[in-house]
């Protein structure tokens, strides 16, 4: 089976390729990319000047709820939903039901995600039994079931000891450490962002330190045991401060990632347009201007690695109630690439380069996944965007199953054409195929 | 628009009401005047002073809300609700005769729920009722003892009564909707 | 004139003419306590529920004889935890309690932001008693009728509001409420009591009781609760009441015609000294009285529009 695609810009940091170029896709795999490759037999995709092709993108922060909340996502929806959304694979979050500790897990996982089709799924497996912080897991045998990092997202590594023991564990493996950065006792009961609009709503508060100060601790237990830690997340202005210091100290193995409504949205959205919408409910909380502000800089200078979504999938009943009593997330795998566009791009805040960089190299190279790049022999994972596509978000329309998210009627400028896995097109033009 | 009264007749009128009072109930004693919010009170303030003026005795005066007794109250969808005033009768309405003032008699709903308004304070010997303009067009039977001026009226015309306390000057107004003929 | 909104969620959506509206309206409902039958016919017919999912004994009873006084059918529902643990969802206990056709509903809830939920999703009117940390517009209310009576007038009065103001929806209502008409409001209390950016609401903030108290024509004490010790908000409520409890002495450096106020129920000897809460500056049962009247208006005035999906 061949595939051609022929012209468009394709956008290869890894290969430091960037330049008008036709690919040509065999079996599965990425056979040649030259100047002009001629047709031969090959079903040809045409690529309008100005489309990019692009590694395929790579979500390393989504939550499937499949075992167990599958009223919320399954495999098949979420990987329908990445798809959708231009990413050719994902890494799944352990805090299912069962939370994947152990290879049995894992191994569903993977088993229902090969009879989905759709985006490839890397599972991340817990840190510890259940999540609950007490005893490590057995990590090697999860490695070697397939799960690619590890973290206890939905909360913090329970304490330092445990965090230093992953890291040196885990780095043994060469595998790296995800921390929902978070100080327990600073959270709280809260419930958005402390700062003045929480305050005048009435809403419990969560300070940007709280975040920090656990991801300064990571920080400092990666550089005494060496083992690779990335920040899940990124919210508070404190926390990219600590990052960017760590880095330029020489901090090799530390790396972050932030998803696109902290670097779009604040806490001004609490109020507006509508007082007390659930769908801006998550965790971290959307901060102030200035650590929104925070984001976009360190997404510009090189301080985040990775832009992730922390796909939330949650049932409409869950989120119609009281704010107070509301689950923490959206959805977001759909819009990361209008937003990524629109508010990065065309804001004149990063090239595309960069942006490829944040939404496949890096992924890939963080979590040491095949995919990133379009070697030669490689498997033919491919994304194709349209800059200048005029997007408007519907949520009703989304593929996930859930629609809690913030963005319904944005107009943003930046979509996906089309989205090749393995040399399969498996989403072109609004379809999933 | 006309002008049915003036403020000399409208000084008469009242003169000659207070003296069918006394005649009538043959004295001030016992007697109160209550006159309904908003024009009836000045008006029921006058008839006092007259009184006062003819046979030097004092009739206790009070002012009555009935904005919380109408019966078209909370009908109007959507609409804003009549603004609510104070009711002060500062004297028990118990055993009295009282006189009842009011600027305009027409549908007598507005009497019908004064009427209920004053029966929750107390139980009058006798309840009266004074208008200065009698239009005519009841939808209830109710009928004014006293009455300062018989008006005939059509149901498109409408009676403005402006008073000296409360709009400056002292007269009646008769007014045809827009569009009627110029006179 | 007429209030611009079918619901009473907030004093944040008020202004200055609506608030003007709602204490003239109660100046006229005042009277009817007076008289000898407390009762006039205006809501004759409507059903008022009354939702309360935290306890209250003053604000429920308060709202009760105001719509009785008005002639409105009253039913008060005390929600129990234990039927939010049965796991029915607070939309789903209104939707069925809708079915019913009440033509207001006045809550009471744990969780901020409650009231605006049913407000955006329910056909009944709402009336806000009081939503977790956020508002309770009809106390700010009373408050502002009750200092308008001594005082008559609320611009340029210097108000000290004085307690946990963190966690306190009276507050938050009263401070709205003042600065609209004009008002100084200070806010006191211990800095761990402090929301963020608390001088954005338009107050003087200050962890001094002196500060506040001195030369003010209005104390305003709010509760502190002794849960308030758990989350190491305060050591002790005996060193609470040495730093900022309302005592003779400190009272003595308010105006001579200071008045104060607490929205109940008091600790005595905790926020306020005993021989305050019962001398001669202290208008707190008048607040309570107060209370019904600027219901019964808020009632009447909301009353006249019908119920309607938004």
């Amino acid at each position: 089976m061949k595939l051609l695609l022929k012209g468009g810009r394709v956008v290869d940091p890894a290969a430091g390729r960037d330049g008008e170029f036709d690919v040509l896709i065999e079996d599965g795999r990425i056979a040649r990319i030259a100047k002009s490759v001629p047709a031969d037999g090959a079903d040809v995709i045409a690529v309008k000047p100005g489309w990019i092709v692009a590694p395929g993108l790579i979500d390393i922060h989504v939550h499937l709820r499949e075992p167990g909340q599958e009223h919320k996502e399954t495999i098949a929806t979420g990987a329908a939903s990445a798809v959708a959304g231009g990413f050719t694979a994902v890494a799944c979050m352990p805090n299912t039901d069962p939370v994947n500790d152990h290879p049995g897990v894992t191994q569903l996982i993977l088993r229902k995600a090969a009879e989905a089709g759709g985006a490839r799924v890397y599972p991340i497996g817990a840190v510890s039994i259940g999540s609950r912080g007490e005893q490590l897991a057995e990590l090697a045998a999860q490695k070697a079931a397939g799960c690619v990092a590890f973290t206890d997202d939905g909360r913090p590594v329970a304490t330092a000891l445990l965090m230093r023991r992953a890291l040196e564990y885990a780095g043994m493996l060469g595998v790296p450490i995800v921390d929902h950065c978070e100080d327990p006792s600073l959270k709280g009961d809260g419930v958005a962002h402390e700062g003045f609009h929480a305050a005048r709503l009435g809403l419990r508060g969560i300070p940007g330190v709280a975040e920090s100060i656990a991801v300064e601790r990571g920080i400092a237990l990666a550089e005494i045991t060496g083992g690779a830690f990335h920040v899940a997340h990124m919210s508070a202005r404190q926390s990219v401060r600590a990052v960017r210091d760590a880095k330029m100290r020489g901090a090799r193995t530390v790396t972050c990632e932030v998803a696109p409504h902290h670097f779009v949205l604040t806490d001004e959205a609490l109020e507006t347009p509508i007082r007390y919408d659930t769908n801006v409910k998550m965790n971290p909380p959307l901060r102030e201007a200035a650590d929104r502000d925070a984001m976009l800089e360190g997404i510009a200078d090189g301080t985040v690695d990775v832009i992730a979504t922390d796909h939330a999938p949650h049932h409409a009943d869950e989120k119609l109630v009281e704010f107070d009593r509301a689950p923490f997330g959206i959805v977001g795998l759909e819009t990361c690439v209008p937003l990524v566009f629109d508010r990065l791009v065309h804001a004149g805040r990063i090239g595309i380069r960069r942006a490829v960089e944040l939404l496949s190299t890096n992924p890939a190279r963080v979590f040491h996944l095949p995919g990133g790049s379009l070697a030669d022999g490689a498997a033919a994972d491919v994304t194709i965007l349209d800059p200048d596509a005029r997007v408007v978000v519907r949520a009703a329309e989304l593929k996930s199953k859930s629609k809690n998210t913030p963005f319904d009627g944005w107009e943003l400028k930046g979509g996906v054409v089309a989205t090749i896995v393995g040399g399969t097109v498996v989403y072109r033009n609004g379809q999933l195929l | 628009m006309s002008q049915v009264m003036d403020a000399d007749r409208m000084g008469r009128a009242l003169t000659r009401i207070s003296h069918e009072i006394l005649e009538r109930n043959r004295g001030t004693s016992e007697l109160a005047l209550v006159g309904i919010r908003t024009r009836g009170v000045p008006l029921a303030r006058r008839i006092a002073r007259s009184l006062h003026e003819i046979n030097h005795e004092h009739v206790p005066t009070g002012a009555l809300d009935i904005t919380l007794y109408r019966d078209d109250l909370m009908r109007q969808p959507l609409g804003p609700q009549p603004v609510v005033h104070r009711t002060e009768i500062p004297f028990s309405i118990d055993d009295r005769r009282i006189l009842l003032v009011d600027d305009v008699l027409y549908t007598g709903r507005t009497i019908r729920a004064a009427l209920d308004a004053l029966i929750d304070f107390g139980r009058p010997r006798a309840i009266q009722l004074i208008v200065l303009i009698d239009r005519g067009h009841r939808e209830l039977p109710i009928k004014a003892d006293y009455v300062g001026k018989n008006l005939p009226t059509s149901l498109k015309e409408s009676v403005q009564v402006r008073l000296q306390e409360t709009d400056g000057e002292d007269e009646v107004l008769l007014t045809e909707p827009a569009g009627a003929e110029e006179s | 004139m007429t209030l611009k909104s079918r619901h009473l969620l907030g004093i944040a959506d008020l202004d200055p003419e609506e608030i003007g509206l709602i204490l003239e309206t109660a100046d006229a409902m005042t009277e009817i306590a007076a008289r000898p039958i407390k009762k006039v016919p205006a809501l004759r017919g409507r059903t008022v529920v009354n939702l309360f999912f935290e306890p209250s004994t003053r604000t429920r009873t308060s709202f009760e004889v105001a719509e009785k006084r008005l002639s409105a059918d009253t039913l008060s529902i005390a929600v129990a935890q234990s039927s939010v643990t049965k796991g029915e969802t607070l939309l789903d206990t209104v939707r069925n309690l809708e079915a019913m056709a009440p033509d207001m509903i006045v809550m009471r809830h744990g969780s901020s932001g409650a009231p605006h939920l049913l407000a955006r999703l329910c056909r009944s009117a709402i009336i806000n008693a009081g939503d977790g940390m956020h508002e309770h517009p009809t106390q700010a209310l009373l408050d502002a009728f009750t200092i308008r009576e001594h005082k008559k007038r609320l611009d340029g009065l210097k108000v000290a509001i004085v307690g946990d103001l963190l966690h306190s929806r009276v507050l938050r209502s009263n401070v709205h409420l003042l600065n609209k008409m004009g008002a100084n409001v200070w806010a006191c209390g211990p800095t761990t009591l402090m929301p963020s950016d608390l001088a954005r609401f338009g107050v003087r903030p200050t962890a001094s009781i002196d500060e506040a108290i001195d030369e003010a024509d209005v104390i305003m004490m709010l509760r502190i609760q002794h849960e308030r010790m758990h989350g190491h908000f305060i050591p002790s409520t005996r060193e609470y009441f040495t730093l900022f409890g309302l005592t003779p002495a400190r009272v003595a450096r308010a105006k001579p015609d200071v008045i104060i106020m607490h929205p109940g129920p008091m600790n005595r000897g905790v926020e306020i000294d005993s021989d305050v809460a019962d001398g001669p500056y202290s208008v707190i049962l008048e607040q309570v009285a107060n209370g019904v009247a600027v219901r019964m208006a808020v009632l009447y005035l909301l009353a006249g529009q019908e119920a309607q999906a938004d």
